[in-house]
């Protein structure tokens, strides 16, 4: 007679050689299935270069027009401060007539007029500036805006340290950027991606694999074994978060070599909240597959409710203080909000922990609300 | 230990199960369905699709719950307990679960750990498996990449890992050429009688339910029958004739003819003449009534029944009674419920009248007139290095039925891809109704209709908006439009259906729509490829039914099958094999090839194996000599 507790080992050992297999499965299938392939790492190496190179948000070599009414050596030195910048790509005019032409083709972004008296007024201390800006994009206009003011300042500042008069003129604005000192857009950009690269793996990729499954009958052959429900999802959860932490880990490293993103936080903590927000993309793409079983259909659902949001509606591209209170109220709904959150924290501020513990509270709660929904969901039946 | 009485493995009393279509009917899949599969035995579930065989099998399984009834196996009640059933039965669905990106050895593997066979138990077991499966040379070569029939050897084979208690396959050789038919039926033949196995298997094929030990005949969600084939066969003795069909008539149409007789309960062309069989055989001397042998006025000589007989009988019987029942309901139910069989009161004296050509041919398309409308010769066709046909020659006439036959993966779908100009040849020529295709592949193609393998219509487009479209796409407009749509709806009995999506047809009605669709330009010849795979005994009588009448208005017919019977109603056959035609001719010449070898009345099957394997057999040889001399 064998000891109970030598037959409950025994169970134990069967339960872990089945889920070993299933792993060992699953794995097999992404190194050799070229669509698991191009999603975890062709997919966010892709992204890595598109959003790291291609699109910042920074405005650079701004097509702009000085026109320069006072052929005073103190114009001329102010608008040497345009043509200098390299946030202004400037032209030289004389005539306001050609400029206001050029600005109505689209040709530039603003004109910077410098008017006949303004050496006079400045000998006076009241001198002017005129700035006109393309206001057709808002927020372009607003950036073009403040770099004008900035190099109007600049130019007072320089005056000012050579104990010169100092124009009332614009007024000049002091902005000090905290955090993202560079105001590089890339900052908050690459650890945004991570977000859109793991809710990619957890959701998109774990929906199709468990989707094809249904469809191609594999599941239910797979059903009428010893396999228990729970050991089916731990071999398709494990490998997809072994693969979601690589693409994590290829973003860390790109951030730093590439991109040089300053790392305030810790990396355990970067992990921990990682593993978190992964836990619950694995079962938010486990469920909706579950409930489909159609894999065009499970994609098409991933996309809409977990990957558009991620990128429009977690404060990663848009400010969420600058949204509608309705659709602000909508995010908090959104696992990804909360981990955008975490990780802007850990990469720019530090391990800030009256930031990190009340949002990693609430994915942990997010992730095991799903995993007990998705275990429940997945029947060992068909229809 | 007390031994309980463990005679019957599954014990199913009285299963209800009941779906909700898309379109809102509801369908009952099983009608209080009671069953018994003993222990050591071969159970088979066979019938017609529809019959509910899947639904049965997928109950036993754990994988549905029934709606009522009681579903016992190995003493265990499946519906509380799934877990500990399927930990110890094993079970093969219609499309067998193998993961197609991995390897032979890898999908053994996960299903021995699944399974929790040890490593010394699959060093006994593995070679075994090789060896019954013959896949021994295959392990490292992905799933996918394998054959069709040994996609099910390998799938039989994950199911035998380790010894199942109860072995459950759903429609095993399904789409399986005969080769790897015969070969599949050998492993479980051996496993039953050898191991003293226990399988429950569902069937369309009624030559495979005559090799079972017990049979259940299913129709519509009930069984009709349950007991030793040699029971069902039984049914039909005394029922069963050979007839000759008279001179001047082809068998196919002979027995198109008689299958039209309210009389005659089944009719298929067998060997050059027509196996029928009649409702009753004897007269009824004391009220004069005549026998139905002898109203039909044939000359026939009776028959040994096979369990195919006795299976038509049940079948076409309850249909039926069900359809009486129904009109007794509306009846008000006043007449009795008998089985009806009435009698044409004009019934002819002579065959002739009756049995003359009923249709008018289009006398343009007589079937003496000249050159034959497919013309192939020394047709290539290579992806690569591999040779996919390889000189391939073949005439059809016009009007003629024109059957290519061949084991999965012979070359049978590349060479109806080029006869239909959709793949360019890689040598020879290739003339389709006088066009040649290599050049006017156009004008080639407005005289061929061409029904692919599978479904290739609109799924969410209604059976009308399909041949709409289909008209226009053949260029056809106005009133012409109109009435040939509508001509195919009669034909095809299509018209209730019309309004339906044509994706919620069940399967011998989107057939019939493929066909109507293939047909709206009235080509004079007409591809089919594979047209009954799947489908089952009626369907299959049913399309062929039509497929004559095409033929008598002078329509070629150019077909591929698995079912080597479906060949008795051709002109002439070609088996092919690794790109090459083996053999070429009328089905009993075909026939004749194999009496020699096999020494008593060969079935076309048995031709067909025979042919192949022989080819097979000295394409080796030739390998091994020329390795010889190198």
């Amino acid at each position: 007679m064998i000891s109970r507790d030598a037959r409950e080992h025994e169970r134990w050992r069967a339960r872990l050689r089945r889920v070993g297999a299933l792993v060992r499965k699953e794995s097999r299938q992404m190194i050799r299935d070229p669509s698991s392939i191009a999603i975890g790492v062709v997919m966010p190496v892709l992204l890595i270069l598109l959003f790291g190179y291609g699109l910042s948000l920074d405005v650079t070599q701004v097509p702009v027009a000085v026109v320069l009414e006072d052929p005073s050596p103190e114009a001329t030195e102010l608008a040497a401060g345009f043509q200098l910048s390299r946030y202004f790509d400037a032209v030289m005019l004389t005539s306001m007539a050609r400029a206001e032409q050029l600005m109505l083709a689209r040709k530039l972004d603003g004109i910077v007029r410098i008017p006949a008296d303004f050496a006079r007024n400045v000998a006076l201390g009241a001198a002017e500036v005129q700035v006109l800006v393309h206001g057709i994009d808002a927020n372009h206009a607003r950036i073009v805006q403040n770099y004008a003011q900035g190099a109007v300042g600049q130019w007072t500042a320089r005056r000012a340290a050579q104990g010169m008069e100092v124009i009332a003129g614009p007024v000049v604005a002091q902005n000090r950027m905290w955090f993202n000192e560079a105001n590089e857009s890339r900052y908050f950009l690459v650890p945004g991606l991570i977000v859109l690269i793991m809710t990619l793996i957890g959701a998109l990729l774990t929906a199709l694999v468990m989707a094809r499954e249904w469809e191609r009958g594999t599941l239910e052959a797979l059903f009428v074994t010893p396999v228990r429900t729970d050991e089916i999802l731990l071999g398709k959860t494990i490998p997809y978060f072994i693969l979601g932490m690589i693409g994590l880990a290829l973003c860390l490293v790109a951030a730093k070599l590439l991109f040089h993103v300053p790392f305030r936080g810790s990396i355990t903590v970067l992990a921990g909240a990682s593993m978190l927000y992964l836990l619950v993309a694995l079962s938010i793409g486990l469920l909706i597959s579950s409930a489909v079983k159609n894999q065009f259909v499970a994609s098409q659902i991933v996309l809409l409710v977990s990957f558009l949001p991620a990128v429009m509606l977690s404060g990663f591209l848009f400010d969420l203080r600058s949204m509608p209170d309705a659709v602000r109220m909508m995010t908090y709904v959104l696992p990804a909000r909360y981990y955008v959150a975490l990780l802007q924290t850990i990469f720019l501020a530090g391990d800030i922990w009256a930031v990190i513990l009340p949002n990693a509270a609430v994915l942990a709660g997010m992730a095991a609300a799903l995993v007990i929904l998705t275990r429940r969901v997945t029947q060992k039946r068909l229809a | 230990m007390i031994v309980v009485d463990n005679t019957n493995v599954l014990i199913a009393r009285d299963l209800r199960k009941t779906f909700r279509r898309d379109s809102g009917e509801i369908v009952h899949a099983l009608n209080g369905v009671s069953i018994d599969a003993a222990q050591g035995m071969l159970t088979a579930l066979v019938g017609p699709d529809g019959a509910g065989k899947t639904t049965l099998i997928r109950l036993a399984a754990g994988l549905m719950l029934p709606d009522d009834g009681a579903l016992k196996i190995l003493n265990i009640d499946v519906a509380a307990e799934p877990q500990r059933v399927q930990d110890r039965i094993g079970y093969m669905p219609q499309k067998f679960g193998l993961y197609e990106d991995l390897s032979v050895q890898e999908n053994l593997d996960l299903y021995a750990d699944l399974h929790g066979v040890g490593t010394d138990e699959r060093r006994a077991r593995y070679p075994r498996l090789m060896e019954m499966t013959a896949l021994g040379p295959f392990t490292e070569r992905l799933a996918g990449k394998l054959s069709g029939g040994m996609k099910q050897k390998l799938g039989l084979a994950c199911t035998l890992v380790r010894a199942p208690e109860l072995l459950l396959l759903d429609e095993p050789t399904v789409g399986v050429d005969p080769l790897s038919r015969r070969e599949l039926w050998d492993i479980i033949l051996q496993l039953v009688n050898d191991q003293g196995l226990t399988v429950l298997l569902s069937t369309s094929y009624l030559d495979e339910a005559e090799r079972c030990g017990h049979v259940v005949v299913m129709h519509e969600g009930n069984v009709l029958a349950q007991g030793h084939p040699g029971e069902i066969s039984e049914l039909a003795a005394g029922h069963v004739f050979l007839a000759e069909p008279p001179p001047g008539l082809k068998a196919r149409e002979f027995q198109a003819r008689l299958s039209d007789k309210p009389e005659v309960l089944d009719a298929v062309p067998d060997g050059g003449r027509v196996r029928l069989v009649v409702k009753d055989r004897h007269g009824d001397r004391e009220t004069g009534k005549q026998g139905d042998l002898d109203n039909l006025d044939i000359v026939a000589t009776s028959a040994q029944p096979r369990f195919e007989d006795g299976f038509m009988i049940l079948l076409r019987t309850d249909t039926e009674i069900r359809r009486h029942g129904d009109k007794d309901a509306e009846l008000g139910g006043a007449s009795s419920p008998g089985l009806p069989i009435s009698l044409s009161p004009s019934l002819p004296v002579s065959p002739s009248p009756s049995l003359q050509v009923s249709s008018s041919p289009n006398l343009s398309l007589s079937p003496s007139s000249g050159l034959p409308v497919v013309q192939v010769h020394d047709l290539i066709r290579r992806f690569g290095n591999f040779v996919a046909v390889d000189h391939v020659s073949f005439e059809v006439q016009r009007g003629e039925i024109f059957g290519l036959l061949g084991p999965n993966g012979a070359g049978k779908t590349t060479t109806f891809r080029m006869l239909c100009g959709l793949l360019p040849a890689s040598g020879g020529t290739l003339r389709v109704a006088g066009a040649d295709l290599r050049r006017a592949r156009a004008s080639a193609r407005q005289r061929v209709g061409y029904v692919a393998q599978k479904f290739s219509l609109y799924g969410q487009l209604s059976v009308m908006e399909n041949l709409e479209f289909f008209a226009s796409a053949y260029n056809l407009r106005g009133a012409q439009k109109r009435r040939r749509i509508d001509g195919a709806l009669r034909q095809f009995d299509l018209t209730p259906l019309a309004g339906l999506p044509s994706g919620n047809l069940p399967g011998g009605f989107k057939q019939r729509l493929a066909m109507a669709a293939a047909l709206l330009h009235e080509p004079e010849t007409l591809f089919l490829d594979e047209p009954t795979s799947g489908a089952d005994p009626l369907a299959r009588r049913e399309f062929w039914r039509r497929i004559t009448s095409l033929s008598e208005r002078g329509v070629t017919v150019v077909i591929t099958t698995h079912f080597m019977e479906e060949a008795e109603y051709c002109d002439r056959i070609a088996i092919m094999d690794a790109g090459r035609i083996l053999a070429q001719g009328t089905p009993a010449a075909i026939r004749s090839q194999a009496a020699v070898k096999a020494g008593k009345e060969p079935t076309m099957e048995d031709a067909f194996i025979v042919i192949v394997e022989d080819a097979r057999a000295s394409a080796t040889q030739r390998r091994t000599v020329a390795r010889g001399v190198a």
